[in-house]
């Protein structure tokens, strides 16, 4: 076999984004000349393209329109603003209007769960939309006005921070004021400094930040990299795009020292599509950085050394969230998360060693230098120092950002967002658990957690509280609040049908096994449902939990397992009884078709 | 390299050179880890997830793992035993496989894998996902219908400048493997032949090669192990003194399974000593004229009349058992289920090669029974108890099978009994 000739393709999303936005699709004869021009097979090529969902093979329309239809969205009101698009620009939801002006489709979650329902036009944001809001964006659309023109700016909503002195993330900073304090250190002293912080990665995993980068380190490459995680998919989860607004410097003076940390060349910031309006800010805030003297040939350092970092931009597809996918996602690759063989500290980015850290993760690093590790270690708890920050939505008063100590009590932290009849609750988004007033006593905290292979298995709620009530509620940084007045299997179903839609299709647990239990919920929605049903989803569950390849299959089915153990009245009142016959086929259904074609076949031949 | 590390698997020590694949030190030290996706140890593909064992108590893929000192890892606990047979029906539910009519059969390594797990159904209903049959390449077939998405011809087969011909497009439930037709024809003849037999389902055919090795023995002929069917606390409602009675019906199937119960010759006079037939073809008894003990169901459900006969034994028959591969999953009548409605009916009444010329009638009436928009295997429509798979199951085969479930006992099928292929 002759070598294969290996050909950048880091490149490649940037050249189809390039065409997308131009030409508002990507054409056959586009794919000819792309494929040529990275050595890459049409087809696969064709699988690239069709693995992200901003990316289309057909007219988007010259504005597209996409639509969160998480359910904070819903429940906020989106079917009339759905119904108000539709009515505007003529056409139904997944479709161009004729004359190409107009494209409507549907997204999950854009990181704007304290605003809605919101939209993205040429993924611009749109929020706190209603009907009259609708119609006159569309009509100014229409006479002439672009995108960019009208949006909204997303507001940052901080609600609450702990005192000044407590407070590590929303205060006002001082630019380069970290860096300049990195003079004195050793790149092995800030890991140390790390190490000692206990800091752990707020992307949702928590692995310790300090150990990561120290093994990073210890790894020999000519190249290391720096990747920040800000594809920020997890529905509810708004707080990395608060800080990239907020203070994007903290984020990127933490990648500095971190590259300076690990001895890392080159960085990246991995910029979900849904946050484009913000790639612009953090790369003139580059430039800055570039012209301060702290980006290229960096010299103001105890060791001087290269570092030079762009903004990455996905392009719709939840996820590439998880680091591997990421990184492939980043090599032009379709986003599937790899085999675990390794990790990215050993062979991450373009096989050479790396350091992917979430965006809070990263800004952390400079607070810790300022605050000093002694007063830090003062902040939040023994296990988990310092603060966590909270996206908050759904049902109470103050929706928005919060910045706690971590150790709150969850009952003193719905106080504070004025939740006044919390019913339910997801706590770290979909993927994360479903809380019940069983938990309200719990603290948000990594104090107490269960060693890895302790697995209870609860038969009832009073037990579930009985045990878990001194474990910490580890927090990803998303809460969406649920009064008793929501349907329960309705946020199930909404959950269910985001992870059909966002699983990688690697794993036949995950691909098929969500989507098989997506239509037990249907099942239960229509009443259709026995006992046996439930128990099947329970086992299934555990099936696709332990034999799927990534966080993504293992977390999709935690909530609606939560929720069966915790709410068992509310599943208990949509059961049938237990027969013999299977009450979701449904005979007069079965013939609808044959009716209907009957019907028109007989009167044709009359 | 001769770093020797220890290591137990499933409480058995072993010594294995540091930093080997997991699956082949298992191997070499006599015990079995089942995969599907993985060929060789360099890159492993870890898609196919049957290979799952618990290492220190972690879920994880036994073909990525790299053996080191102290690892204590479980192979055959029932759970991950479970998780395995799971996963291969998951996959039979995912695809449409129609084992009977693959070129693949007898050959195939997820068939293997069923056998050997004593798989008779699914507990996953059937997706029945619409997927295309390519036939544009030049040289080759994509059956996306049987494709499990394992990557291996992803990985492995490229040109000679390295460009990948088979790639992965769309995501999610949506995913499928597409040839590139431009690479393909640039493969060799024995490339190609490579890609097919890489493929561990029927899915890669190439055009004129796909019946090598039609008949007589097969890769996975005289593989595979006795396999014990629990039986399950029954329903079964009868006073001693009492004949056991039977049932049987054929819905949406070709007869193929009753012309099989007919095979016993002889043997059906001692079957006559215990049991008495009731509403079957075999006694022309149209309507039940008492509760019976057990009802055999032929084929799945295709009209309403097929629905109607089998509420009806519902009703009637303590004990349902499917038996044949239409009852269980639809078999061949489920090969409809890609095809609108509409384009059967014109098919089978217009269109067809064998209609009269200018037949311009689809006939309709209240007394025709109407067809279905799918072909339903028998449980999505009712609870079915037990299942015998075949195609058609042979005629001991099924008679076993049904003593031992009207007796209550326990049996094991040999491997010989219960392939169909
Ligand atoms: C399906 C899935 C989605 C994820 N999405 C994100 C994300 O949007 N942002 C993020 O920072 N981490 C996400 N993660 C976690 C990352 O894999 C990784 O652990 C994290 O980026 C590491 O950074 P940290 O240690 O600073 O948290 C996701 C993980 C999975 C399995
Ligand atoms: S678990 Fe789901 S998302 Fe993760 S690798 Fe498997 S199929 Fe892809
Ligand atoms: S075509 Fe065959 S080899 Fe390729 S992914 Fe599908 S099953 Fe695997």
């Amino acid at each position: 076999m002759v070598a294969v000739t290996k050909v950048d393709r880091s490149r490649l999303m940037d050249v189809i984004w390039d065409i997308q936005r131009k030409k508002r699709y990507i054409a056959h004869d586009d794919i000819t000349k792309i494929a040529h021009e990275f050595n890459m097979s049409r087809m696969e090529l064709e699988g690239v393209i069709t693995f992200y969902h901003f990316y289309h093979r057909t007219h988007s329309g010259n504005f597209t329109i996409y639509l969160n239809d998480s359910i904070i969205s819903q429940f906020a009101g989106r079917e009339s603003v759905l119904k108000a698009f539709e009515e505007a620009i003529g056409v139904r939801l997944g479709n161009v209007t004729e004359d190409k002006m107009f494209g409507l489709f549907r997204t999950p979650c854009i990181g704007l769960s304290d605003q809605e329902p919101s939209c993205l036009i040429n993924f611009r944001p749109f929020v706190d939309l209603t009907p009259e809001k609708v119609f006159d964006i569309i009509s100014k659309l229409k006479a002439g006005k672009m995108p960019y023109e009208i949006c909204d700016i997303p507001k940052s909503k901080i609600h609450y921070t702990p005192a000044k002195d407590r407070t590590v993330f929303f205060k006002p900073y001082k630019k380069f004021s970290s860096l300049s304090k990195l003079k004195d250190y050793e790149p092995e002293e800030v890991i140390d400094l790390v190490i000692k912080s206990k800091l752990t990665g707020r992307g949702g995993a928590f692995f310790p930040t300090g150990l990561k980068w120290q093994l990073c380190r210890r790894n020999k490459a000519d190249v290391k990299y720096i990747i920040c995680n800000a594809d920020e998919g997890e529905p509810g989860t708004f707080k990395d795009r608060v800080l990239l607004q907020e203070h994007p410097e903290l984020l990127i003076e933490g990648m500095i020292m971190a590259a300076y940390a690990v001895g890392a060349s080159k960085g990246a910031i991995y910029l979900r599509a849904e946050y484009m309006y913000l790639k612009e800010p953090l790369e003139q805030l580059l430039a800055e950085y570039r012209k301060n003297g702290y980006l290229g040939k960096i010299l103001n350092l105890k060791i001087p050394f290269d570092f030079e970092m762009y903004v990455h931009m996905g392009a719709g597809a939840y996820v590439c969230g998880e680091e591997t996918a990421l990184i492939h996602s980043m090599e032009g690759k379709r986003g599937e998360p790899g085999t675990r063989e390794y990790f990215p500290v050993d062979k991450g980015y373009n096989g050479k060693p790396t350091v992917v850290n979430n965006v809070e993760t990263l800004c952390a690093v400079p607070r810790i230098l300022e605050l000093g590790l002694d007063k830090y270690l003062t902040l939040g708890t023994d296990a988990t120092p310092g603060t966590k920050l909270l996206s908050v939505s759904g049902d109470c008063t103050k929706r928005g950002m919060f910045e706690i100590e971590w150790g709150m009590k969850l009952r003193d932290f719905l106080d504070l967002i004025g939740a006044k009849n919390p019913e339910f609750i997801l706590f770290n988004g979909f993927a994360g658990e479903c809380l019940s007033s069983a938990d309200f006593d719990r603290e948000i905290s990594g104090e107490n957690l269960l060693a890895e292979h302790i697995k209870f298995d609860f038969k009832d709620p009073i037990e579930y509280a009985r045990k878990m009530v001194g474990i910490g509620l580890r927090s990803g940084g998303s809460i969406m609040v649920f009064d008793k007045e929501k349907d329960l299997v309705e946020v199930l179903k909404n959950v269910a049908d985001f992870f059909v839609a966002e699983s990688c299709g690697i794993c036949v647990p995950c691909r098929t096994g969500n989507f098989l239990l997506n239509k037990k919920i249907n099942k239960i929605i229509l009443g259709h449902a026995e006992r046996q049903d439930l128990e099947d989803i329970k086992d299934w569950s555990k099936i696709i939990k332990t034999t799927s390849r990534c966080g993504l299959g293992k977390m999709s089915s935690t909530a609606l397992n939560d929720a069966i153990l915790k709410f068992p009245h509310v599943f208990e009142k949509r059961l049938s009884e237990n027969t013999n016959f299977n009450q979701a086929f449904n005979l007069e259904d079965a013939t609808a078709d044959y009716d209907r074609i009957i019907n028109e076949m007989t009167s044709d031949y009359e | 390299m001769n770093n020797l590390v220890n290591l137990t698997i499933d409480g058995k020590t072993i010594q294995a050179e540091s930093g080997k694949n997991l699956v082949d030190v298992a191997k070499q030290n006599g015990i079995y880890i089942p995969t599907l996706c993985y060929f060789r140890e360099l890159n492993p593909l870890a898609t196919c997830r049957i290979c799952t064992v618990k290492v220190n108590g972690k879920d994880t893929t036994g073909c990525t793992v790299k053996v080191a000192e102290g690892m204590e890892i479980e192979v055959n606990s029932a759970e991950l035993l479970d998780n395995r047979k799971a996963i291969i029906e998951m996959l039979y539910a995912e695809g449409n496989h129609f084992c009977p009519s693959c070129e693949k059969s007898g050959n195939c390594d997820m068939q293997n894998h069923a056998y050997d797990m004593g798989l008779t159904v699914t507990r996953y209903p059937h997706v029945f996902s619409d997927k295309i049959v390519d036939f544009t390449p030049k040289r080759m077939i994509m059956e996306s219908n049987r494709c499990i998405l394992c990557k291996r011809c992803v990985e492995e087969v490229k040109t000679n400048e390295g460009r990948d011909v088979f790639s992965f497009v769309q995501r999610g439930i949506n995913t499928r493997v597409k040839i590139d037709y431009e690479l393909e024809q640039q493969l060799s003849e024995s490339e190609a032949l490579r890609a097919m037999n890489l493929c561990p389902v029927g899915a890669i055919l190439v055009k004129g090669m796909i019946q090598e090795q039609p008949f007589g023995e097969r890769k996975y002929d005289l593989l595979g192990k006795d396999i014990k069917p629990v039986v399950k606390d029954n329903n079964l409602h009868k006073k001693d003194n009492e004949k056991f009675i039977v049932a049987t019906t054929s819905l949406a199937g070709c007869f193929g399974c009753h012309m099989s119960l007919l095979d016993i010759d002889t043997d059906l006079l001692d079957i006559l000593e215990i049991a008495e037939f009731n509403k079957s073809p075999l006694t022309d008894i149209k309507k039940f004229s008492k509760r019976c003990h057990i009802g055999l169901i032929e084929g799945g459900c295709s009209n309403s009349e097929n629905v109607a006969v089998l509420k009806e034994f519902r009703k009637k028959c303590d004990i349902l058992v499917g038996f044949g591969e239409c009852a269980i999953m639809g078999g061949i009548p489920a090969m409809r289920n890609f095809v609108p409605l509409q384009e059967c009916l014109e098919e089978a009444y217009l269109n067809g090669v064998t209609t009269e010329i200018g037949a311009d009638v689809v006939p309709g009436h209240e007394d025709i029974p109407k067809l279905l928009n799918n072909v339903y295997p028998c449980n999505e429509v009712v609870k079915i108890d037990y299942y015998i798979p075949g195609c058609p199951p042979n005629a001991q085969h099924i008679w076993k099978v049904v003593k031992s479930i009207l007796l209550g006992e326990e049996f094991s099928i040999t491997h010989d009994e219960f392939k169909y292929d």
